[in-house]
């Protein structure tokens, strides 16, 4: 078959007919995986909640969306998870909370107990260097060099090179201090929503 | 052309890595790990063999002064079709690649082989084509992943060879990817004997 001539015709027919089957092919493959990836963020999210709080039967009871400034005055939106056991009894919240990492937005979800102890975290999302800060992820696990587990954050935590009492991860204490502002940050978060009923909940002004 | 010959002709003598140098930019950025580099190669040879494949059959209706804006189209349709299935259906990769699959439609490999071999050839020589260069990239990908994990990570695939302490940090970061890519390319083209 000859080639088509490159009239002005030709070229607009042909140029718009590509464009608009393409198109329509976009559309029906994005209707058939709308459903797919909503489901996979849940679950990512479901399963988040569960390994952060070390429990399976759990109830997300409300969600929160709380919004706060941070020292630069930038906004920073949380949302709080509030969790119950299947008896009702408060576990207390997971928190998902966003800072600034060392490649691009760390976001990471936390447990807090009601006392305010991190139960467990897990990263959400990362664009830390592969092999260095996407370390991260485990680095501060139970048992791990820079365990947070069970601390409270009441008085901030940080990493020993600030005076702090967490081991940064090795050549990545960017992505460590942003993982433990962002932990610092989400317990702010949670002690500052109506539901808890610590001591310190009471507090509804944020400090900034 | 025999068939045969058009995948070896993809992964030995016109290897896009090694060779045609194309697809520079996704071959130092995603291979921080063997996996990374695999999944990366795989999801670009799917896109190329579709590519290819349309390309090739909208040849004779493609006027001349039109063909890198059609061709283009027909790209990001399936790299945005492929971006879609994946983060439906296989969200791990999502998760450490995710950033790099819309960059597949400025992917010169796919372009290239679009108007090397697609614009030319039959619609099943192009399907070959596809899988050898597309095997090619993979394969390049793959081994520049492999050698800046053991190097930089101390482990393949995940698997920990090394301890820590023998970690070449530089081997993970963006200048390892061109130190170690320099070698592979001396290595390689040594091995096919210039």
């Amino acid at each position: 078959m000859k080639k088509l001539e490159s009239s002005l015709l030709n070229m607009t027919l042909v140029l718009t007919g590509v464009a608009v089957i393409m198109g329509g092919i976009l559309a029906f493959v994005n209707h058939l995986t709308e459903g797919p990836i909503n489901e996979q963020k849940q679950q990512a999210l479901a399963d988040g909640i569960k390994t952060v709080m070390v429990c399976d039967d759990l109830i997300v009871t409300k969600t929160d969306t709380a919004r706060q400034n941070d020292a630069k005055g930038k906004e920073l939106t949380f949302i709080i998870y509030q969790i119950q056991d299947k008896q009702g009894k408060d576990l207390g919240a997971a928190v998902e909370s966003t800072t600034g990492g060392f490649g691009g937005d760390l976001k990471v979800l936390v447990g807090f107990s009601p006392e305010g102890k991190i139960l467990g975290y897990t990263i959400l999302e990362t664009a830390e260097t592969p092999g260095l800060g996407a370390k991260a992820d485990k680095w501060f696990q139970k048992g791990e060099k820079g365990d947070v587990i069970g601390k409270s954050p009441a008085e901030p935590l940080t990493v020993s090179k600030d005076g702090g009492q967490v081991d940064a991860i090795t050549a990545s204490t960017i992505t460590s201090r942003a993982f433990l502002l962002a932990v610092n940050n989400a317990y702010k978060a949670y002690k500052v929503t109506p539901s808890t009923d610590s001591e310190t909940g009471a507090t509804k002004q944020i400090a900034k | 052309m025999n068939y045969v010959n058009i995948i070896k002709n993809g992964i030995v003598k016109e290897n896009p890595t090694f060779v045609l140098m194309l697809g520079m930019c996704p071959t130092l950025a995603t291979t921080t790990s063997a996996m990374n580099g695999l999944s990366m190669g795989l999801a670009t040879m799917a896109v190329l063999i579709c590519t290819n494949v349309v390309i090739s059959c909208l040849k004779s209706l493609t006027p001349d002064k039109v063909r890198i804006p059609v061709f283009i189209v027909v790209i990001a349709a399936f790299v945005t079709i492929l971006q879609l299935v994946i983060k439906a259906y296989l969200p791990d990769i999502d998760a450490s690649l995710g950033l790099f699959i819309p960059l597949i439609v400025v992917n010169c490999v796919i372009l290239g082989r679009a108007e090397a071999f697609a614009a030319k050839q039959s619609p099943l020589a192009s399907l070959f084509d596809g899988i050898g260069i597309g095997l090619g990239f993979t394969l390049g990908l793959t081994l520049l992943g492999i050698c800046r994990e053991v190097l930089g990570a101390g482990s393949i695939f995940g698997f920990t060879l090394l301890p820590e302490t023998y970690n070449i940090l530089l081997f993970v970061l963006p200048p390892g990817a061109f130190i170690t890519l320099g070698f592979l390319v001396a290595m390689v083209n040594k091995l096919r004997g210039n």
